[in-house]
């Protein structure tokens, strides 16, 4: 998603004059041809993530739409109170995409991870987060959304879905229907939700934009009286949104996402998903499991 | 300039509210920007091309609301609700709210960092505006100040005027040293002024950029005018009996 992300940027650009990119020092050689291209509108601003972000809201002020890039945990965490004030609270509107989400960044530990970016941002108003599955996913949400004039955190993830799907930013997908259980698949997690439910009798959702949620297309998909929420960040981050959508329904919720803890771990990341049963195997057991008479 | 203080003493003291040392201190700034320097009318505060001032030390606001009240923004019986459940006027500036405030602050360090993507702004645009922003000297605690310092060095905008309100306040917590040479030394172009010389703060804040951001450090009083509170932390955030208000109004300077 990363290769996409200075071509996508560079595409919108050459058609909207306002668009101006901040980044802090992360993915400089990508964007080396935007830069040689709008040496007025792309900036490679330094390490300095919660001044970059004031910034962009200047830039916003002037009809500037900003879009600022680094490292999840610096983007979102150590900027939050900016995003907050200086977008959130002044009501401008500004692009904010961060890589390294999760754990993806495995071997450099958790000072440079961010499970907690969705969770952490939920607590916005008016805030957008999105989440795509595949670079092509990217692409499409972000020329949907990006001059809507409010803040919107692009969350791009290392791992892709395979196969790429007409996303509709703020609408989640119907992708099959069953009987026992509806399953969300947040963003990269689709892939994994449907090899360990191909031949189970569910219904899978697959959301890509997670604030706003979706709640209508999961009240009318709600099935069996069991919902499994299968997403790629901390458990729960769109608990709120969940009850709110099901309401006075009576339905057993399951998140499968990563658990509130530091993995004190390294190595790749299929081992961080095996150590967080977070692999198709692992979620099929869960929901197979979860699905038995009790 | 005494009337303005009186305002700004009562609509606090009405209200149990505001910062009134603050905006003492930044008021011959404030005056001397509205009335002579930004060209900023009710009539021009939507023009893209105009000259744009952001209060950083948002606790100040009371200061701001009074000269953007004389200067027509707004209707001035207005401020007698400052700080009521639905007044546009609070502790802090709001922008969605209050007619010529630029940008909501409170928060310290946010206001410097968006003067500088004003700037940029500017420049990007080929606009001549120019940008002032008014910054505390305890605010310069904060390390997004001197990330915006830098920035504004490196980007080489010579259109952008950051005001020190260097009143002391913060001296017992971390005293800063010398301001003007600190700026300096991040490479702005910077003079220190007595930031009660209406004529001296003019001077600085219209001075011609060398290519670089210019810097004033506005040697300030807190409480300036009023005799009881002037450098006296005790006032930070108090307000006045009733006795002591009326002789507070009758020895303003």
């Amino acid at each position: 998603m990363r290769r996409q992300l200075p071509l996508t940027v560079e595409e919108v650009m050459k058609v909207d004059n306002k668009l101006v990119l901040l980044f802090g020092d992360v993915g400089t050689y990508g964007f080396r041809f935007a830069q040689a291209k709008f040496p007025d509108r792309v900036y490679n601003v330094g390490i300095l993530e919660q001044s970059m972000m004031s910034m962009a809201a200047g830039l916003a002020m002037q009809g500037f739409i900003p879009v600022v890039h680094t490292i999840s945990a610096f983007l979102v965490e150590r900027a939050f109170e900016q995003i907050k004030n200086d977008f959130g609270y002044q009501g401008l509107g500004g692009n904010f995409i961060g890589t390294g989400v999760s754990y993806d960044m495995v071997s450099w530990g958790c000072t440079h991870q961010c499970p907690a970016d969705v969770g952490v941002l939920k607590n916005i108003p008016g805030m957008e987060i999105v989440v795509p599955g595949t670079p092509a996913e990217f692409d499409s949400l972000f020329k949907q959304s990006y001059r809507d004039g409010r803040p919107t955190y692009f969350r791009m993830s290392f791992r892709s879905n395979a196969v790429s799907h007409d996303v509709v930013f703020g609408k989640a997908l119907v992708v099959k229907t069953g009987a026992r259980a509806t399953v969300i698949a947040v963003g990269p997690m689709r892939e994994r939700v449907e090899e360990a439910c191909k031949d189970l009798d569910v219904t899978i959702l697959y959301y890509t934009t997670v604030a706003p949620f979706d709640g209508d297309t999961l009240r009318e998909n709600l099935q069996g009286g069991k919902l499994f929420v299968c997403e790629p960040y901390y458990s729960g981050a769109c608990a709120v949104d969940i009850a709110a959508a099901t309401g006075l329904r009576p339905v057993a919720v399951t998140y499968i996402g990563i658990p509130l803890e530091f993995p004190h771990h390294y190595g790749s990341l299929d081992e961080l998903d095996a150590f967080f049963r977070l692999t198709a195997d692992d979620i099929r057991t869960r929901i197979k499991s979860a699905l038995l008479p009790p | 300039m005494i009337a303005l203080k009186e305002k700004i003493i009562r609509i606090s003291t009405a209200a149990n509210e505001g910062h009134i040392p603050a905006a003492l201190s930044i008021l011959d700034i404030l005056w001397v920007l509205y009335d002579r320097v930004l060209g900023v009318t009710p009539e021009t505060m939507r023009d893209p091309d105009r000259n744009w001032f952001i209060l950083s030390k948002g606790h100040a606001a009371i200061g701001l609301y009074v000269v953007l009240a004389e200067k027509g923004f707004f209707d001035p019986a207005l401020l007698k609700d400052f700080g009521k459940f639905n007044s546009i006027f609070g502790g802090h500036p709001d922008r969605t709210l209050v007619p010529g405030v630029e940008a909501s602050t409170g928060s310290l360090g946010h206001g410097f960092p968006m003067a500088v993507g004003l700037a940029l702004a500017a420049r990007i645009k080929r606009t001549p505006s120019k940008v002032y922003v008014i910054v505390g000297d305890g605010e310069c605690n904060e390390g997004a100040v001197w990330e915006s310092a830098m920035l504004a060095v490196h980007h080489k905008l010579d259109n952008l005027y950051c005001i020190v309100d260097h009143n002391h306040s913060g001296d017992s917590a971390l005293n800063p040293g010398d301001m003007r040479k600190k700026f300096e030394s991040f490479g702005w172009q910077a003079v220190s002024i007595n930031g009660h010389d209406q004529e001296a703060i003019y001077a600085a804040i219209t001075q011609r950029s060398d290519g670089k951001p210019v810097a004033v450090i506005a040697e300030t009083v807190k409480g300036k005018g009023c005799k009881i509170m002037e450098n006296s932390a005790e006032w930070t955030h108090k307000y006045p009996t009733p006795e002591q208000l009326e002789e507070m109004i009758a020895t303003l300077t």
